[in-house]
């Protein structure tokens, strides 16, 4: 196991969390005024609606689909009666239809933002600098459906588990489990990763507030505040 | 009962002239920034005429507002809490740019340094958005001003409801007039039940409603929610902002910079009491035409000594109970029943009222040249003999119930020829006054108010005492009114969280689009 892979795998996952935690504290925080989801649709409609709807649909589906398939333990699994072999298969199924979704409305989304002047003259550079790293981050991810196919018995994807449970965990092994895993896994995991990284200085602190619109709900119609 | 007092306003549109000063004041101090230049918190239209955002009013194609579901309940017509959230990637009730107009300023440089040319060099267009050239602006602020443009889009007016618009597309009969429009400050706003983050709220102590610069996340969905499209998207900082109704003067006891400014003096500002517990039933009222009835039933009077007395309880200071019995707003909306607020079948309970203009057809009348019935032995037309038709002011103020309205410009014309009769002819008509439930001495206190319009008698605003709530002594040295942040709003150049908010930078250095090159496209 080189040092590259060892810091890549065993030390930079802790560094991502950290800046993601502590980045979006410090943001909330100190520059609350810069928190917002910095929505284009006033300026241009466009394919917005399609293509928004699919790319978010997309994206918390992977969201999720990644949060149970890695961190659920694998005993968990077994006690289901669930094989290693149809996990994977549904992992690849699942996330090749989430994924699919996800990358069609990004690229309206990316196509409505480079084609419209006015939406053009808005975009910042970090918001092309996002929206190119999720695309990037996606189609590796895509990409390694390719690669499971190969092994269909749920013995990589078990390794994978494994990483990212003794990364959560804090074992201290975790990367010794990926040594074996294609580079294109290497790639998005670092990708994935690094979105944590940017995400504190993005636009992406949004996401806080969209899981947190949920309170919304019970919530009273009108809010009065006294002095 | 929770009695709460707010700072409300009546806008007298008999005496609007049109001149757009409130907005223009308005712009200078609250909107003269990157991203709402094309967000006029005050703006003044010219009825009939579709207004600024195109077809507010038109709450099919817009969705703002409350309705009452078949279980009485109310809910925004956006939809519920579900469907808002549901809706946050994209707005399907969201007015776009170019439903206001796409924000421009001119080549001016182009004028000194053009070269010599055989024809004068003239300032094209350049749009504030993107920084280029625009071949031709196709709407305005004001596209409609004094009936600008044609009547068939004119017609798309909603006042027209229930008329026979066609009649009035000649010149002959045609009408007009102005309604400076501005955000109600509701007692039952859309726009706060609307935002998933909670962001916008009701002052309580002077019901002015305010967006939380800091915690707004741009859902959008105020800006849906509000019917009278008050709320505007600043795309630069990506945050909504509305009308402050000028809290940093109200508090400080003075009129908002609209009232202050207006040319013709014919905005009001003066405190009402009203009951918050019966704002849900109030609104929820089942018949439309009813609710303008249902809102006055929420106000209290400020002179009975049940109200004074429960309100000292509930810690309402006592200057403000004492501008109450002076209000000038109180006394239009409550005691002589000549104001009302705008558009009640939104189910808002707005908290910014009109006077119905008198369309007067004097001089036609003088020279002959139109049938009409005088009010006595006045000269003056009576209300029958109006240019704008009551039903077109009834679908505006009162749901489409005309009698309030008729009721309110009888009272106005009776004080008119009343006080003609007194001031040129030396007698008292007392009749003209009893037929519209008046007496002499309302009359005077009617005519001071809503004709002489003294500015002690159209400001009746108590201070805000913050003493009674803050330790000021803790405050010095900081910093006053801020977009947000706090004091580091727009100081300091970059930031490691993306660009700061700056101030404004279209007039104090440049116009933004005026920074970089102006691009060509020919």
């Amino acid at each position: 196991m080189s040092y590259l892979h060892q810091f890549v795998f065993g030390i930079y996952p802790y560094i991502a969390f950290a800046i993601f935690i502590l980045g979006s504290l410090a943001r909330f925080e100190r520059e609350q005024y810069t928190w917002k989801s910095d929505s284009s649709q006033v300026l241009h409609r466009g394919n917005l609606r399609l293509g928004n709807i699919l790319f978010h649909l997309g994206i918390i589906g992977l969201f999720f689909g990644h949060l149970v398939g890695l961190l659920t333990p694998v005993a968990v699994w077994d006690a289901l009666g669930v094989t290693h072999g149809f996990k994977q298969a549904f992992a690849m199924a699942a996330g090749g239809v989430m994924g699919g979704l996800c990358l069609l409305g990004l690229l309206i989304l990316l196509h409505r933002r480079l084609s419209d002047p006015r939406i053009r003259a808005v975009t910042k550079p970090g918001d092309k600098v996002l929206l190119l790293w999720i695309l990037v981050t996606l189609l590796l991810g895509l990409s390694t459906i390719f690669v499971s196919a190969q092994h269909m018995d749920g013995h990589e994807m078990v390794l994978l588990m494994a990483w990212a449970q003794h990364i959560v965990t804090f074992k201290g092994d975790a990367a010794a489990f990926i040594v074996g895993a294609h580079l294109l896994f290497k790639l998005h995991l670092f990708m994935g990763m690094t979105l944590f990284v940017i995400f504190p200085f993005t636009r992406l602190v949004h996401v806080w507030s969209g899981f947190a619109s949920v309170t919304y709900l019970g919530r009273a119609w009108q809010l009065v505040r006294p002095r | 009962m929770k009695i709460r007092a707010q700072v409300g306003m009546v806008l007298n549109l008999d005496k609007c002239i049109g001149c757009h000063t409130c907005s223009v004041t308005c712009k200078n101090v609250w909107t003269s920034r990157d991203g709402v230049e094309y967000a006029w918190f005050n703006n003044v239209e010219t009825k009939p005429g579709i207004g600024y955002p195109k077809e507010w009013e038109n709450q099919a194609k817009w969705n703002g507002g409350w309705k009452r579901n078949t279980a009485g309940k109310l809910e925004p017509r956006q939809g519920g809490k579900l469907k808002i959230l549901a809706n946050l990637f994209a707005n399907p009730n969201l007015p776009a740019i170019d439903d206001y107009y796409e924000p421009f300023t001119y080549d001016y440089e182009h004028l000194q340094k053009a070269p010599l040319s055989q024809t004068p060099p003239t300032a094209r267009p350049v749009s504030v958005i993107t920084g280029k050239k625009m071949d031709k602006i196709q709407w305005g602020p004001n596209w409609e001003d004094d009936l600008g443009g044609e009547f068939s889009s004119r017609s798309r007016d909603q006042l027209f409801e229930g008329l026979q618009k066609e009649m009035y597309s000649t010149f002959e009969s045609t009408f007009m007039m102005y309604l400076p429009r501005l955000c109600e400050h509701c007692l039952n706003p859309t726009c706060v039940a609307s935002c998933p983050s909670g962001s916008i709220y009701k002052r309580e102590d002077d019901g002015i409603v305010l967006v939380d610069q800091d915690k707004c996340r741009g859902w959008r969905m105020c800006i849906s929610g509000c019917p009278y499209k008050k709320i505007y998207y600043n795309w630069q900082s990506g945050k909504a902002e509305k009308c402050t109704f000028c809290f940093p003067r109200i508090e400080a006891g003075q009129p908002t910079v609209c009232s202050e400014t207006c040319v013709g003096r014919i905005r009001y500002l003066g405190v009402l009491l009203y009951d918050a517990d019966l704002i849900e039933q109030a609104a929820s009222t089942p018949n439309e035409q009813d609710l303008y009835e249902e809102q006055l039933k929420v106000f209290l009077d400020p002179h009975s000594p049940a109200v004074i007395a429960e309100a000292r309880k509930q810690g309402i200071p006592e200057s403000w109970l004492e501008a109450a019995r002076k209000s000038p707003v109180y006394k239009m909306a409550c005691e002589w029943k000549v104001a009302f607020p705008l558009h009640p079948e939104y189910r808002t309970l707005p908290m910014v009222w009109y006077i119905p203009p008198l369309s007067p057809i004097q001089s036609a009348a003088e020279a002959g040249r139109m049938p009409h019935k005088t009010l006595g032995d006045s000269i003056i037309p009576d209300v029958k003999s109006l240019r704008i038709p009551v039903r077109y002011l009834a679908n505006l103020l009162t749901a489409g119930k005309e009698k309030p309205i008729v009721t309110a410009l009888d009272r106005m014309i009776a004080m008119r020829a009343y006080k003609r009769g007194e001031v040129v002819h030396g007698k008292q008509e007392v009749s003209l006054l009893q037929q519209v439930g008046l007496d002499a001495a309302t009359v005077e206190d009617m005519y001071q108010i809503m004709a002489i319009a003294n500015y002690e008698d159209r400001f009746v605003i108590p201070t805000s005492h913050k003493e009674m709530v803050e330790d000021s002594f803790n405050d010095k040295g900081s910093c006053g009114f801020t977009f947000g942040n706090g004091c580091s709003g727009g100081t300091s150049e970059g930031s490691l969280f993306g660009k700061k908010p700056q101030g404004s930078v279209i007039f104090v250095e440049m116009p933004k689009s005026r920074k970089k090159p102006v691009t060509t496209e020919e």
